[in-house]
C-alpha cells in the first residue's frame, strides 16, 4: 500500500511531498514522483502533524453501549485526528483483568480506525481496596502500560503507595483521578461564587491539590511514574511545578473543556456542562493555558465521556458527569492555544501527540515526521471553520458542550500506518 | 412573567407589583365570609411535590382555590415517580393534561429551571403554555417565601428600602436565605447574614449583603431578624460542635431578643425548632411575625398565580 501526500506543511513549516510505503514514511521531498499504484492525497498546503494520542477516553464498551462503543468511539477519534487512544477501565465489567483488557484491545484492532489501548484498573472493581493484577495485565496481549481508577480517586494512601512502588518495576504509569472524596461528598459544581448562588454543593479545588501533593511525594519516594488526570485548578499547577523541579517523575494532562469553559455556563442548570472535575473559573482556564504553554502541564487529553440522553436530560444532580471531546479537541486547542500565540504547530504536536505517546509508552506513535518513521499522521486545515452539532458527531451520545459554537481548524485527514482512516470529515 | 423560578426573575418594579397585588387581594378578602374570587375559574394548577411539605403546598392550594382555579396535588409518593419515571416525563405528562401552572418542589437545585426549559421546548411543538413556579428547589431558591417575607416586612415596618434585615443560621443549605438576600437587596434593604463560617457558602462575599459571625453585635441595629431552620442532619456533619453550642452562639433566646430595637420584628420561615433556633417566648411574643408570614403566604401566592395566569403586569 503506497500513499503520496502532496504539498503538506509538516508542523506548519515548508510544504513537501511525503511518500508512505507499507505504513512507513520512505521519502520526503519536493515534487516526488508518484509510484504507479500510489494513492495521492492532495494536502493543499495544510498542516501535517503526527497523529494525535489521547491518554484519556471513555469508550464505554463493554457495558455502556447505549452511550458509546469501541466502534463509534474509534470513529470519533479518527475524525478528530487521533491515531491512538487509551480507554479508561470504568466499564462493566471493569477492566481490572487481562481478559477485559485484551477484549478492549482486540475490539479496537477489529474496528481498525485507531489503536485502542486499554487502561487497566489500579484496584479490583475500582473499589480502592485491593490492588488489581497489574503485572498480568502489563504482560498480557493487551500490553497495558497505564493504570487508573479514573472516575474515582485511589484514595487510600497505602494502596496508592503500593501501586506506585509495584508499577515502578513494570515500567508502567499510574494515572490518578485526583479528588479527595471526603472533601467532595455530594459536590455538584466548582466551589465558588456561581455554585453558591445556584445552591449547588461545592467541589473545592483543594480536593484536587491535596491529592496531587500527596501523590507527588509518594511517587518521589517510590521512584515511580505518576500521571495526573484532568488538572482543573490553578493551585494544582503550583504543586506540579514544585514536584517537577524536585525531579519527581510526574506528568499531567488538561482537558480541552478546562482550557476553554468556565462555571459561568452553569446558570441555566443544563447538565451538558456537568463534568468531573467541574468547570472552574476564568482564573483557572487562564492558568491551564499558561501551564500547558510552559510545559508544567504536559499534554491535552480529552476525558471524552459520552452519556446517552437519558443520563443528561435530567435535573442537575441526577445527571452523570462528562462531555464529548474527541472531535472537538484540536479545534479547542487551536482556539485557546494557537490563536493567542501560546503554542505553535510544533507545540501542538508535542502536547497532543509526542508527549502523550511518551507517557503512554507507545513506541510507534508521536514520532517525528521523518523518513523511516511510522506514518501515523493528522492533516489539519488551519483556515477551516466549523459549527459543532452534537447529533452530527460520530459518538452515539450527543453531549457536547460546544453545541452551536463556531470553532477554528478542521481535521481533513487522519492516517494510521499509511492508511487513510478519515478524510474530509468522513470515515474511509 | 412566564415562570417564577428565581427572585432574580424579578426587578424591583415587578416584585413591588406582586407585593401590591398581594396587599390588594388581602384587603379584598378581609372580613369576608366567602373567600373566593372568580379570577382563575377554569384554570388548572398542579402542585408537584417531591419533598414533604405542609405549609407551602397547602398555601399554594388555598391560593389557587380562593382564586377559583382547579387545583390538583401530586406527590412523589404514590405517583409514577415511585415507578422510576424521570422528572422530565412526569412534568411533561402533567403539562400535557392541561396544567396551566405547575408548582414544583424538588430536592435538586435547578429542577424548576429544568422543568421550565422542557415545558418551553414542548410549547414550540404543541403551542400550549405551562407556567412553572419554583416552590423550593434544593438549596437554591424559594422565591414565594421571600416574597411573603417581603410582604410581611413591608406591612410591619412600613417599607423595605433602607431597612436592615438580619438572616441568621444555616445560610449554606438554605434556599430561603438565597431568595431573601437577593430579593431584599433588589428592594433596597440592607441585608446582613449571620452564621458560623461553616454554614456560609464559599462565595458569599460576592452576594449583595454583609457577612457576620457574631449575632450579638448585629442585633441592636436590626429592623428585622429572620431565623433559619437548622436541619437535624447538620448536627452530624461537623458544621458545628453541638446543638447546645449552636443555640448559645446563634439561637434567639429571650435575653438575646432583648438586644433588638423595640420596633424590630422576629421572623422564621418554619418549621421552627423551638429551643435551639428560637426560644418559645420569643416565637410567641408580639414582636414575632411568624404567623403573619404564613397569612401573607396565601395572598402572595394568589398574586403570583394571578400575574402568571391572568397576565397582569403590575
Amino acid at each position: 500500500m503506497t500513499l503520496l501526500i502532496r504539498n503538506a506543511r509538516p508542523y506548519g513549516e515548508d510544504a513537501v511531498d511525503l511518500l508512505v510505503e507499507d505504513g512507513v514514511i520512505t521519502a520526503i521531498g519536493t515534487d516526488l514522483e508518484a509510484p504507479e499504484d500510489a494513492e495521492v492525497l492532495a494536502a493543499d498546503d495544510q498542516v501535517l502533524l503526527p497523529g494525535f494520542v489521547d491518554l484519556h477516553t471513555h469508550l464505554r464498551e463493554p457495558g455502556g453501549e447505549e452511550s458509546e462503543t469501541i466502534a463509534s468511539g474509534s470513529a470519533a477519534a479518527a475524525l478528530g485526528g487521533y491515531t491512538a487512544v487509551f480507554a479508561m477501565p470504568n466499564t462493566d465489567p471493569v477492566a481490572d483483568s487481562d481478559v477485559v483488557c485484551e477484549h478492549v484491545r482486540r475490539r479496537g484492532a477489529e474496528v481498525g480506525l485507531v489503536d485502542v489501548y486499554a487502561v487497566g484498573a489500579v484496584t479490583v472493581g475500582l473499589e480502592g481496596v485491593k490492588m488489581a493484577e497489574l503485572g498480568t495485565m502489563a504482560r498480557s496481549r493487551a500490553q497495558v502500560r497505564m493504570f487508573s481508577d479514573d472516575g474515582r480517586c485511589v484514595h487510600d494512601p497505602v494502596i496508592m503507595r503500593r501501586a506506585l512502588e509495584y508499577a515502578s518495576a513494570l515500567d508502567v504509569v499510574i494515572a490518578q483521578h485526583a479528588e479527595d472524596h471526603r472533601l467532595t461528598t455530594g459536590a455538584q459544581a466548582h466551589e465558588g461564587v456561581v455554585a453558591s448562588r445556584l445552591g449547588l454543593a461545592g467541589w473545592p479545588a483543594t480536593a484536587e491539590e491535596t491529592i496531587v501533593a500527596r501523590d507527588c511525594a509518594l511517587a518521589r519516594e517510590a521512584g515511580a511514574a505518576l500521571h495526573v488526570c484532568h488538572v482543573s485548578s490553578a493551585r494544582t499547577i503550583d504543586v506540579l511545578r514544585a514536584a517537577k523541579a524536585q525531579g519527581v517523575r510526574v506528568s499531567a494532562e488538561v482537558t480541552p473543556h478546562h482550557l476553554l469553559l468556565t462555571d459561568a455556563r452553569l446558570t441555566g442548570y443544563d447538565p451538558v456542562n456537568k463534568v468531573n472535575p467541574p468547570l472552574r473559573t476564568g482564573v483557572d482556564t487562564e492558568a491551564m493555558r499558561a501551564a500547558l504553554a510552559e510545559g508544567v502541564i504536559d499534554v491535552v487529553a480529552t476525558d471524552h465521556a459520552p452519556h446517552a440522553a437519558q443520563y443528561k436530560d435530567t435535573e442537575w444532580s441526577a445527571a452523570k458527569p462528562g462531555m464529548l471531546g474527541l472531535q472537538t479537541a484540536l479545534s479547542v486547542v487551536v482556539h485557546t492555544m494557537v490563536e493567542p500565540g501560546l503554542l505553535d504547530w510544533r507545540g501542538v504536536a508535542k502536547v497532543m501527540s509526542e508527549r502523550p505517546a511518551e507517557i503512554g509508552n507507545l513506541p510507534d506513535h508521536g514520532r517525528p515526521i521523518a523518513e523511516g518513521e511510522p506514518a501515523n499522521l493528522a492533516l489539519v486545515d488551519p483556515e477551516g471553520v466549523w459549527t459543532v452539532r452534537g447529533d452530527k458527531l460520530a459518538s452515539r451520545a450527543a453531549n457536547t458542550p460546544y453545541e452551536g459554537m463556531r470553532l477554528p481548524a478542521t481535521v481533513t485527514a487522519t492516517i494510521l500506518r499509511g492508511r487513510v482512516t478519515a478524510l474530509n470529515g468522513e470515515l474511509t | 412573567m412566564k415562570h417564577l423560578l428565581s427572585v432574580t426573575d424579578l426587578d424591583a418594579a415587578a416584585a413591588t407589583g406582586l407585593l401590591d397585588t398581594a396587599a390588594r387581594l388581602k384587603q379584598a378578602l378581609l372580613g369576608r365570609e366567602v373567600r373566593k374570587l372568580p379570577t382563575l375559574r377554569g384554570r388548572t394548577v398542579i402542585t408537584m411535590f417531591y419533598e414533604d411539605s405542609t405549609r407551602t403546598r397547602v398555601s399554594f392550594e388555598i391560593a389557587g382555590k380562593w382564586m377559583s382555579a382547579d387545583t390538583v396535588n401530586v406527590s412523589a409518593k404514590g405517583s409514577s415517580v415511585s415507578k422510576g419515571e424521570s422528572l422530565r416525563d412526569t412534568a411533561l405528562t402533567l403539562s400535557a393534561m392541561g396544567a396551566d401552572c405547575v408548582i414544583v418542589r424538588h430536592p435538586a437545585s435547578g429542577s424548576a429551571h429544568r422543568i421550565a426549559s422542557w415545558a418551553d421546548r414542548d410549547q414550540e411543538t404543541t403551542g400550549t403554555h405551562t407556567s412553572v413556579v419554583n416552590a423550593g428547589d434544593g438549596t437554591h431558591e424559594h422565591p414565594t417565601q421571600a416574597l411573603l417575607d417581603a410582604a410581611t416586612i413591608r406591612e410591619r415596618l412600613g417599607g423595605i428600602a433602607g431597612r436592615r434585615i438580619g438572616i441568621v443560621g444555616d445560610v449554606l443549605h438554605s434556599r430561603v436565605a438565597r431568595s431573601n438576600v437577593f430579593l431584599l437587596a433588589t428592594l433596597g434593604a440592607e441585608v446582613v447574614v449571620v452564621a458560623p463560617p461553616t454554614l456560609l457558602p464559599v462565595g458569599v462575599a460576592e452576594w449583595p449583603c454583609r457577612v457576620s459571625s457574631v449575632l450579638d453585635a448585629e442585633l441592636p441595629a436590626l429592623d428585622a431578624v429572620m431565623m433559619l431552620r437548622v436541619q437535624a442532619e447538620r448536627m452530624h456533619g461537623s458544621f458545628f460542635p453541638s446543638a447546645r453550642e449552636y443555640a448559645i452562639g446563634y439561637g434567639l433566646s429571650a435575653d438575646r431578643a432583648a438586644l433588638l430595637p423595640e420596633h424590630a420584628i422576629v421572623m422564621h420561615p418554619g418549621p421552627m425548632v423551638r429551643g435551639m433556633e428560637i426560644a418559645p417566648s420569643v416565637a410567641d411574643a408580639p414582636s414575632a411575625a411568624i404567623l403573619g408570614q404564613v397569612r401573607n403566604g396565601v395572598h402572595v401566592r394568589m398574586a403570583v398565580l394571578y400575574h402568571l395566569l391572568a397576565g397582569a403586569t403590575s
